[in-house]
């Protein structure tokens, strides 16, 4: 009997135009599934693909709603590709978001009570917001490095210790003293917030400092004995060895980066959109960004797309909610779909697909 | 680039999917922190959604939004409820109360209702429901009901809400045992099954016979069915869950409420107001009481005081009432007024340990 | 304290504890093989609603359990089938089958919920997952079979060299982790607390993850540290049930802090970690290479 089968060969070196390729392969199959999923449930695709992935942007201040949501996704996800890259798993960035967020705005809260103002309030509120994540992602990387600890182990449970300092803080010395005793502090001030970037759209300054970070990380990665290390220690730590930082410099200096880039982007959301503190800050950006980072393959630029398509996945899960009344999960059923078809797509990068002519003798 | 190809795909067949949508009933949007089918908080908000579309039938739609976080997503999503031609929005947590307000201000015409907020404004209202009633009525029972003069309480944030609740409570129920003894355990979620089994089990196993929550999900009435012990039900009637544990439940009854104010926007009548509506309106109401369970003598005593509750004769708050550290804050003969009661954030004398802060 | 209080405590314990058994268990022979499937979370999820799903449609406890199961074994396959065949970054992918499985779950279960069931009693499993720990730990370091699941897991070069099927190894050793998962999921929809709500797994995927790293890939110490976890965060309730005067908070916290201390002290001995950890832990294998 004669028989086609697949079989995986090695190219040797990574296909560069199938890198371009296997998101649009991954995405349009995610596309043809979603229809498929919709068509079972009882909607006509087109229509329903229509409203998960175009109707949320159809308008500027949908577009403007896309790239808000992306902004603290993109922003943490390429500090977790410093991370990532290095081979050191930190998957606690929602902590260092949360410890950003209190640090930062908790200088916001400080400053608005005494009512300082100026245009100096906020780069110190960033800036703290910056110390408080980079402080809290020391702690597994000062752990892995002196005692050996797993710091997939350690940031994890950081993240539950962080959100139980950040509640103990808000129910009790930060509570809004006028704000009837709910779990809140007191709003900003308008020197320690966010500026709007356009007037009745909610994307602010966060944005531009999310944009600044990709194009430095950018150059770090391409132009800088550092980026060149980490892609040489994330293959071989002994190689790296050779070359400038030693393996534990490296690490602390991964945690820094990620954790002050995801404290960023916890004080960008309180000080931003949000403008006070309170419990639930973060829809779990700080693990979707792990997504948004090797959906991106650790690029920067790719993590600047890949954050878009993953806010568009929530964005599109409530119109479908409001318009066709699918359950809102259905948003995490496609981000895992298109995580799915792009990691299995990625084969086509190093490997490629042939179809031997082999005859194989069945009894 | 895929996108923007789809775009350009499919944007005919959006162009004639917007002209045929018509906006001849009335559309009423709510936003909901949970999944409606939860049986505890959103469940009741959503019965009442239903409720408001028995009474007035076609003249209006409704929709809702489910499992929105309160943080800035919030704002999307009540923005996308207005401006998809929704004319009367009900955001049902606390913390959708910023949110309803920055939405509310760019909509001026749209009439917005938040549900156990303080904030308003000419479009804006806000409403709760005096839960603490039904607090006291089961401190009652629990009183009378308690063998060994031990109540487990299952909290979940300490929010005035939840302090205001626990202090309804105790006061009735010592009122009538004043041996009782209240043992609290905080969760800090609304929301995890095992963790609130848990904790009903630890009280249960640290001699509690009756089991109190304020937590969302039935999973304490369940463990207190198991361990052969008695439970009040959380938001909704949760007896076909726990029948031979549960003693009653304080039920949320918003039906009547979302009726009145979205037949006032078919009317043209609606205004801004604050609500903070109680038995009387019917707004809390008491789960059947377990025949089978109490004695024909208490269901009797807690049916009047339903009845005094809802003629004013009776407060659950009415002094003398002491702080932990001894000090009147209700004096003898007065009630503790409105402000008070919303922003409660102590124990009354008699409840060992700290609200946490 | 009295003994009827211990003993209750005791009891809770075990039935607190015994979901974080078996998911733990589950991921210990997958990263023993040398695979890291970070999709525990989704893959309890998935088994808890198909498990009370099952119980709703037959009212049969054994097909509850065999498909609960089952459904654990369809979500590793897809995370295998992506890590092995298509050689896919095992961080990411199993990301994505936790966040599929949230997905997946909430849907299938939405008509489910609030759907009243007679729950099964936890005893058995809490004995069965006794009884799993002794059979793994036996399996791995008494059996062949045991030995070459953890050579692959040491070096899956001169596993294949000596002629051992590499892939097929590691892709029973998933599909033996996501039944675990699936197991501990439905342990908990249909014992623990007998009821589906979305997203009821509530983070305990992620400390059996923890745990195993913590037990530096032991099953007996997995054991040991599940019950740690377990008895910090009972004590900590029934301190509380006390009156004892520190924040909630911090109790609440106890668990985690407890984790990551004795963490720190495990993991100083770095000899013995390197013993025990599977040196292939994350890393793809490619046969053509």
């Amino acid at each position: 009997m004669k028989s086609y089968l697949p079989k995986i060969i090695s190219r040797g070196h990574p296909s560069t135009i199938m890198s371009y390729w296997a998101p649009v392969i991954a995405i349009f199959l995610t596309l043809l599934t979603g229809s498929i999923i919709f068509s079972f449930m009882g909607f006509n695709p087109l229509f329903a693909l229509h409203t998960f992935f175009i109707s949320p942007i159809s308008t500027s201040y949908g577009i403007s709603e896309l790239f808000l949501k992306a902004t603290p996704l993109a922003l943490i996800g390429v500090g977790l590709a410093f991370c990532f890259k290095n081979n050191i798993y930190n998957i606690g960035a929602e902590g260092q978001l949360t410890m950003g967020a209190i640090f930062g705005g908790g200088i916001g809260i400080l400053f608005s009570s005494l009512d300082v103002n100026g245009f100096w309030v906020l780069p110190i509120v960033i800036l703290f917001g910056a110390i408080g994540g980079a402080f809290w992602a020391l702690i597994p990387a000062i752990l892995k490095i002196k005692f050996n600890t797993n710091e997939i182990l350690t940031s994890l449970m950081l993240v539950y210790i962080a959100a139980l300092i950040l509640d103990y803080l808000v129910v009790g010395p930060w509570r809004d003293p006028q704000g009837y005793s709910f779990p809140k502090t007191r709003p900003f001030n308008e020197s320690s917030r966010m500026p709007l970037l356009f007037e009745g759209l909610r994307i602010h300054f966060g944005l531009i400092l999310t944009i600044i970070s990709i194009l430095v990380s950018w150059f770090i990665f391409s132009k800088t004995i550092l980026g060149y290390q980490l892609k040489v220690s994330g293959l071989s730590p002994k190689a790296s060895k050779f070359a400038g930082f030693s393996q534990n410099s490296l690490v602390v200096l991964t945690f820094i980066i990620c954790g002050s880039f995801a404290g960023i982007a916890g004080v960008g959301e309180v000080t931003g959109p949000i403008g006070l503190i309170y419990r639930d800050i973060s829809p779990n950006y700080g693990f979707t960004a792990i997504i948004v980072a090797f959906l991106g393959r650790l690029h920067p630029i790719g993590i600047i797309f890949s954050s878009l398509i993953i806010a568009l996945t929530y964005l599109g899960a409530e119109d479908a909610q409001l318009f066709m009344q699918v359950p809102q999960a259905v948003g995490f059923v496609f981000q895992g779909l298109v995580l799915f078809y792009l990691l299995g797509a990625d084969l086509l990068i190093n490997y490629k697909i042939t179809f031997n002519k082999k005859e194989i003798y069945e009894f | 680039m895929k996108i923007i190809l789809n775009y350009i795909l499919i944007l005919p067949i959006a162009l004639i999917w917007s002209s045929i949508s018509l906006a001849d009933p009335l559309k009423v949007g709510y936003i909901y922190i949970g999944p409606p089918g939860d049986h505890g908080w959103t469940y009741e908000h959503d019965q009442g959604r239903k409720y408001s579309v028995n009474k007035l039938g076609d003249k209006i739609s409704t929709t809702y939004l489910e499992n929105i976080p309160e943080n800035a997503d919030a704002v999307r999503a009540i923005r996308k409820l207005a401006s998809s031609g929704h004319e009367l929005i009900f955001t049902t947590s606390f913390n959708y109360m910023d949110q309803t307000l920055e939405v509310a201000k760019e909509f001026p015409n749209v009439k917005f209702e938040h549900a156990t907020g303080y904030k308003r404004a000419d479009n804006v209202s806000t409403y709760s429901a005096r839960f603490y009633e039904g607090r006291a009525v089961i401190g009652h029972i629990a009183g009378h009901m308690t063998e060994t003069n031990t109540i487990g309480y299952i909290a979940s944030f300490p929010i005035p809400e939840v302090i205001r609740g626990i202090n309804a409570f105790y006061l009735a129920a010592s009122k009538v045992n004043p041996d009782i003894k209240i043992k609290i355990i905080w969760n800090f979620s609304w929301y995890d099954p095992g963790k609130e089994a848990d904790a009903a089990n630890t009280l249960i196993g640290q001699g509690a016979d009756i089991i109190v929550q304020h937590t969302d999900t039935y999973a304490p009435c369940q463990a207190a069915e198991k361990a052969g012990v008695m439970a009040f039900g959380q938001a909704s009637d949760q007896s076909a869950f726990c029948p031979n544990a549960h003693l009653t439940a304080i039920i949320d009854d918003w039906g009547p409420y979302y009726a009145e104010r979205t037949e006032a926007v078919l009317n043209g009548t609606w205004e801004s107001i604050d609500t903070w509506h109680g038995m009387k309106e019917g707004m809390v109401v008491m789960a059947p009481y377990n025949t089978k369970l109490m004695p024909s003598k208490l269901i009797q005593e807690a049916v009047n005081m339903e009845v005094a509750i809802k003629d004013g004769s009776l407060h659950p708050f009415t002094g003398p009432i002491k702080n932990q550290a001894g000090e009147i804050v209700v004096p003898a003969g007065a009630v503790a007024d409105d402000g008070m009661l919303a922003g409660m954030s102590f124990y009354v004398e008699g409840i060992d340990g700290d609200v946490p802060q | 304290m009295n003994f009827d209080l211990i003993i209750s405590i005791i009891n809770i314990v075990l039935i607190a504890t015994t979901p974080l058994v078996f998911a733990s268990m589950g991921e210990l022979i997958t990263e023993k093989s040398g695979v890291l499937n970070l999709g525990v979370e989704g893959m309890m999820l998935v088994g808890a609603v198909t498990a009370f799903v099952t119980l709703v449609i037959t009212e049969n406890y054994f097909l509850t359990f065999l498909i609960g199961t089952l459904s654990g074994v369809i979500m590793a396959s897809l995370f295998a089938f992506l890590v092995l065949i298509l050689m896919s970054n095992q961080v990411a992918t199993g990301l994505a089958l936790t966040i599929f499985g949230i997905g997946l779950s909430s849907m299938i279960g939405k008509k489910y919920i609030g759907t009243p069931i007679v729950g099964v009693s936890p005893y058995y499993f809490i004995v069965f997952s006794f009884i799993l720990v002794f059979l793994i730990s036996y399996f791995l370091y008494k059996t062949k079979s045991g030995l070459i699941l953890r050579a692959v897991g040491e070096s899956h070069t001169s596993a294949h060299a000596q002629g051992y099927n590499v892939i097929k190894i590691r892709f029973l050793s998933i599909i033996f982790g996501g039944a675990m998962c699936a197991l501990a999921g439905s342990y908990m929809s249909i014992a623990y607390a007998p009821m589906w709500q979305e997203n009821m797994v509530a983070g305990r995927g992620w400390i059996a993850l923890a745990l195993v790293v913590f037990a530096t890939w032991k099953p007996g110490r997995a054991l040991l540290g599940a019950y740690i976890f377990g008895s910090v965060s009972i004590l900590q309730m029934n301190l509380q049930g006390f009156g004892v005067r520190i924040p909630a908070q911090f109790f609440v916290m106890a668990p985690y802090l407890a984790t990551i201390i004795v963490l720190v002290i495990i993991s100083n001995d770095r000899l013995r970690i390197k013993l025990s950890a599977p040196a292939c832990l994350t890393l793809p294998f490619f046969k053509g290479r």
